[in-house]
């Protein structure tokens, strides 16, 4: 491990241009605040403010770019004093922003990509005016929570911004209000996060127990003068909070059900920015994963994605949904993020440069999908599309220079992203370059599987859908469709067209020029790539991956192109596949380990509560309904019991104190 | 009764503290006019109910509450312009008025303007949230006549005063009788005050009769407690209780369990479980103003009672019984985490949710370092705040009955009031300790004192039992906005400007404690307890 991270130690106060970075959280915050506080007045022109205030906060970014990449290398690193937020005795939380070239990266796609998203989502929502501004004030709050995470100058702020965004993913999962599915997917959402923000609150304690602070550049500068065990404790600690947040195992199986939600929130929150927080969080400490204490930690990184990327994949060939199978392909790619930054210094800068192009080319996946379900009665079920390539041709040319981007297509924005990743990889040497190298690789295969698979049943083939009408019982998984409707499916309008093409030229050409800059763009805040060397050269891996990939996607040809897809889903299937279909079990780990845990405790507490000391439930509904006879007879009875529970407890606590003192 | 004549005895048997009885001072008053004019204005209400003519009383009383804790505001600003800052003693050293005890008497009266304002409204109950006249039996024709009728029992604003008095001498009784008499002082008007309610009488005066009862075997506790400490010590006063401690060969048996008795009496007051079983029932039958008042004062007195005791009298012996105070901790946080997820009652889920919040606050108390007292006096600032504008809230929504508080009577409440529904969301996201509310500072602060002390096991349970909580506070919430509305549902009062203005000041201090926390961290870290 080099010295290079010695650099991310020395940041200057900003100044110029900079000064003013806090207008980045202002905009959406006012924005928000003004869509919420105007209610219906607002309803008028609420979607053009909510989209203008993220506009604005995307110019400025670019001028901030512009002011930050005019700095030499070694300037790059600012801080922006705010002001003291917490501050007593020896404890101290500042207030600030930090402006380096991580931290901007992220603000110009969280703008870039939102700017897009707002867009697009004034003609997805124009069915239903009534709660469109509420929908842009949500998607407000979340701009300026999301910025908030990534433009905090410590660990502190970072967890303000962590919970923002978590909220205000929860109320845009759960928009279609009382529907049962979107209300437990937003409140599976919640708590898997809490699970997750459990380890970041813990991470941040241990910080200050040890370090005094959550400032990075106090906490990067101490951080190897720590114990081992310390060390490591942070990093996994750190890592329980991104799984919780990017959907990684064994925290994952939120993220596909929070495709309850509107599908630009899909694109925007749950692909391209919230759930890649966790990358970014890695990423942002890398000083601390680069430590050669925290070699532990960083293998633990790399598992859980490599198991996570496997698991996407495989999960995604089973479903017939297709924000779903979309979701999972989320999944999978984040893995490569986390695998990536695990890698440690020869991973971080292509960690983030895959982050930026699956931004690109997985929002323009996600809003694809939108305008076909849009045109298809809010329809989800890939079995019931086809053939769609002739009516929705800019979605289609669109959506498939997406899908070519994902695969790795040579030149095409994934291609270079995921390429560097496998070859990273596979450069750890030994086994476990092989290892994680063959993970990687065989992921790609079977991400051209599953996206090929997509791609025939929804743009090629017979149409469908031309003899079918919506099913006549309101489906759960879409929640609005109309009922018994017959398709006609028709291209999407220009605002919703514009962001796609816009996106398309992303997932075509970013690769190519954010993987000639980026690695030395971001120097400054994660340090230089290390160059490595495995069994295998570069221009092999390449070649390798793209023949992988070729093998997946021609294997879906002859499994799904040639012959009749059945609209109804097989029920008689092989245990592989159902196992996909139930997600891999993770629900079932899930409920194994958190949930039925937890009720157990519940009821037995409730028992006690009920029968031992209590009875309040059934003497509560005695009280209001019935005599005061009865009331009378039940009261006596409590009291004593409780005094007898206080009694107990005394009797507990005085034998303690003796006990220990004695003892 | 047994309680007062044990009273009489110890106060017989206290020893003379100088040989030569030489002309005793008058008390210097400068530092305890707060609770005077709060006492006085009480005595003041008393007359106001015995001259005054009916109609008359309320606005009487309103204006002479207001006017008495504006006063005393006054009063605790002046004097704390010029206070010594290692604190001072005062009434021949029975209290000691030093920085904690500033901030608690500040907290207790800022609070109290918030719950006499609740207290005080007539337009979310016609006539008031108390019933004209209490005496009358439940189910009679007379007691039917009075649930329409308009007028309310006015005493319950001096009761109301004399609380809140008992509560100021408690968290700075410098020893344990005068700790005791103000015990007595705040609770026997808590429990007349339970006893009020318009709607549900029985339901409230079975509350009154079941936190009478138990209070009073709590009383027996903390007497029988303070019995034992003297007999150890010799002295009823903290500091001797402490140096007592400190250097002697005398019996620990005594010591402990004496402590042991005390700490029950006082963690029975503060809602910690398991001593907390009064809870749920009391907080659900007393008249909503008034479950306002206790979650939210009662809570601070008897923390800041806590904290005294803890740092002062026992500080030098905290190896001993610290580990048994973990267990109460986490018993606290588990039960009112877990049993919080199975009620179906509003009230009943914030008294729950109360109970939990004891078990954080016992882990800052329990640190007795000067970040702990800091962090714990800011918490129960943040608290009781939070849980004053809930309650405020709980009570605007309403059906032909009274106060609707079963939950499945929330579903859809967004729909039909945006504005409550909001509100209650964000006083929901403060219990819960979402950043941007004061209850994130609060658990913060205090999370990082107790890590700070070396209780990090402690601290992952209280994060584990706080993720837990937040539960059943986002339950509520989506039921207010992901379900759709039952029919005959409640209806959300439009609130006078008494309730307005307590539910305001609940969410400005909210949210201006989660945003710019630093002024009121300050405060607390003014000093530590005056040991003399």
């Amino acid at each position: 491990m080099t010295g290079t991270f010695n650099l991310a130690l020395d940041t200057q106060p900003a100044a110029g241009a900079a000064s003013a970075a806090w207008l980045l959280l202002v905009l959406p915050a006012l924005g928000a605040a003004v869509l919420l506080i105007g209610g219906r007045r607002t309803n008028k022109w609420g979607h053009l403010l909510g989209s203008g205030m993220v506009i604005a906060a995307f110019a400025y970014a670019v001028v901030l770019f512009f002011d930050t990449t005019s700095l030499a290398a070694e300037d790059r690193l600012r801080d922006l004093h705010l002001f003291d937020w917490i501050s007593v005795n020896q404890l101290s939380v500042d207030f600030g922003l930090r402006l380096d070239p991580l931290s901007i990266t992220f603000v110009l796609l969280i703008t870039g990509v939102g700017s897009l998203i707002h867009i697009y989502s004034i003609g997805y929502l124009n069915h239903e005016l009534e709660d469109r501004r509420r929908f842009f004030a949500y998607l407000n709050l979340f701009i300026a929570a999301m910025l908030l995470l990534v433009l905090g100058n410590s660990f502190v702020t970072l967890y303000f911004g962590w919970e923002g965004v978590g909220l205000a993913s929860y109320l845009l999962i759960g928009w279609y209000q009382g529907k049962d599915f979107a209300a437990t997917a937003a409140k599976k959402a919640f708590l898997m996060n809490r699970v997750g923000d459990v380890g970041l609150a813990l991470a941040i304690f241990l910080m200050f127990k040890t370090m005094g602070s959550t400032q990075y550049d106090v906490v990067f500068s101490q951080i190897g003068d720590q114990s081992t065990g310390t060390i490591v404790a942070i990093g996994l600690l750190l890592l329980l909070g991104a799984c919780g947040k990017s959907g990684q195992f064994p925290l994952q199986a939120w993220l596909p059900d929070a495709m309850a939600g509107p599908t630009p929130v899909s694109a925007l929150i749950h692909a391209a920015t919230m759930v890649t927080a966790g990358v970014y969080l890695i990423a942002r400490s890398s000083p601390l994963y680069s430590l050669p204490q925290a070699e532990d930690a960083r293998l633990v990184v790399m598992i859980i994605g490599a198991i996570t990327l496997l698991l996407g994949c495989v999960i995604g060939c089973a479903y017939d949904d297709f924000k779903k199978v979309l979701a999972y392909s989320t999944v999978s790619q984040i893995g490569y993020m986390i695998l990536a930054v695990g890698l440690g210094p020869a991973g971080y800068a292509f960690g983030i440069l895959h982050l930026l192009t699956h931004g690109f080319f997985k929002a323009g996946l996600f809003l694809g999908a939108g305008s076909v379900m849009h045109a298809m009665n809010d329809e989800g079920d890939i079995r019931r599309m086809g053939g769609l390539w002739k009516k929705m041709p800019v979605t289609f040319v669109t959506w498939t220079l997406g899908y070519l981007a994902l695969i790795g297509f040579p030149f095409l924005s994934g291609y270079f992203s995921k390429d560097e990743i496998i070859n990273a990889a596979l450069g750890q040497g030994g086994t476990r370059g092989w290892v994680f190298g063959g993970i990687a690789l065989l992921g790609a295969a079977l991400t051209a599987f599953y996206m090929t698979r997509l791609l025939i049943l929804v743009w090629l083939g017979k149409p469908r859908w031309e003899n079918l009408t919506s099913p006549a019982t309101p489906d759960p998984e879409s929640p609005e469709a109309p009922v018994g409707k017959p398709y006609h499916p028709h291209e999407s309008p220009s605002t919703m067209t514009i962001p796609m093409i816009i996106l398309a030229f992303g997932s075509v050409a970013g690769g190519a020029i954010l993987s000639a800059v980026l690695p030395e763009w971001l120097t400054p805040a994660i340090g230089e790539v290390e160059e490595t060397h495995g069994a295998l050269s570069h221009t092999m891996v390449g070649i390798l991956t793209v023949v992988l990939a070729a093998i997946g996607a021609g294997l879906a040809f002859l499994l799904f192109g040639r012959r009749e897809t059945a609209v109804e889903r097989p029920k008689r299937v092989s245990f592989p596949v159902r196992a996909a279909r139930a997600d891999l079990f993770g629900n079932h780990l899930n409920e194994a380990l958190f949930a039925r845990p937890g009720t157990w405790l519940t009821r037995a507490l409730v028992y006690v509560d009920n029968r031992g000391v209590d009875g309040l439930v059934n003497g509560i509904a005695a009280g209001l309904g019935g005599s005061s006879g009865r009331l009378r007879r039940t009261q006596t009875g409590f009291v004593r019991s409780y005094a007898l529970s206080m009694l107990g407890g005394s009797i507990l606590v005085i034998a303690a104190l003796l006990m220990v003192r004695f003892a | 009764m047994s309680v007062m004549s044990s009273v009489l005895f110890l106060a017989q048997v206290q020893p003379v503290p100088s040989p030569a009885p030489a002309k005793i001072d008058p008390p210097a008053l400068d530092a305890v006019w707060p609770i005077l004019i709060v006492l006085a204005a009480a005595c003041v209400g008393v007359l106001f109910e015995a001259f005054l003519p009916r109609h008359q009383r309320w606005p009487a009383q309103v204006a002479l509450s207001l006017l008495a804790l504006a006063g005393a505001g006054v009063a605790l600003a002046t004097y704390l312009s010029d206070a010594p800052e290692a604190g001072e003693m005062a009434m021949f050293n029975t209290l000691a008025v030093d920085r904690p005890a500033l901030f608690l008497w500040g907290t207790l009266l800022a609070l109290s303007v918030g719950a006499v304002l609740l207290i005080a409204d007539r337009s979310v109950e016609p006539g008031g949230a108390f019933v004209a006249t209490a005496a009358i039996r439940p189910g009679t024709v007379q007691d039917r006549a009075q649930v329409t009728a308009t007028g309310m029992q006015t005493e319950v604003f001096p009761l109301t005063l004399f609380a809140l008095g008992g509560m100021m001498i408690f968290c700075a009784a410098n020893d344990l009788l005068t700790m005791f008499i103000a015990l007595e002082v705040l609770s026997l008007p808590l429990y007349l005050m339970c006893g009020l309610a318009r709607r549900r009488r029985l339901l409230s005066q079975e509350a009154a009769v079941k936190y009478f009862l138990l209070g009073a075997f709590a009383s027996a506790f903390f007497l029988y407690g303070v019995a034992l400490l003297y007999g150890y010590a010799g002295s009823v006063r903290l500091a001797d209780i402490s140096a007592a401690a400190a250097g002697t060969d005398r019996s620990d048996t005594l010591l402990f369990a004496g402590m042991g008795l005390l700490v029950v009496g006082l963690l029975f007051k503060a809602s910690v479980g398991p001593f907390h079983t009064w809870t749920p029932d009391v907080y659900q039958g007393a008249p909503t103003p008034v479950t306002a008042f206790m979650a939210a004062c009662t809570k601070v007195a008897a923390f800041g009672g806590i904290l005294r005791v803890l740092q002062v009298a026992f500080e030098s012996t905290q190896w001993e019984w610290r580990g048994v105070l973990w267990g109460v901790a986490i018993a606290s946080m588990v039960i009112g985490a877990i049993l919080g997820l199975t009620q179906t009652d509003v009230k009943r889920m914030i008294a729950y949710s109360s109970v939990a919040h004891a078990g954080f606050l016992l882990i800052g108390a329990i640190a007795l370092t000067d970040r702990g007292l800091s962090g714990t006096l800011f918490y129960l600032l943040t608290y009781g705040f939070t849980t004053l504008a809930a309650f405020g809230v709980i009570s605007l929504v309403r059906d032909s009955s009274g106060e609707a508080t079963h939950l499945s009577q929330w579903a859809g409440l967004a729909k039909r009031s945006p504005l409550v529904a909001g509100v209650f969301t964000f006083l929901l996201l403060a219990l819960a300790g979402i950043p941007l509310t004061s209850g994130f500072v609060g658990k913060f602060v205090v999370f990082e004192a107790a890590i700070d002390d070396g209780m990090a096991p402690l601290v992952v349970i209280a994060l584990v039992a706080s993720a837990v909580a937040a539960f059943f506070y986002l339950r509520v919430i989506v039921l207010m906005y992901f379900s759709e509305p039952a029919a005959d549902g409640p209806t959300v009062t439009v609130p006078g400007a008494f309730t307005t203005a307590a539910i305001t000041l609940g969410v400005l201090v909210t949210l201006l404690l989660g945003i710019l926390p630093s002024f009121a961290l300050d405060w607390a870290a003014g000093g530590a307890f005056a040991i003399r």
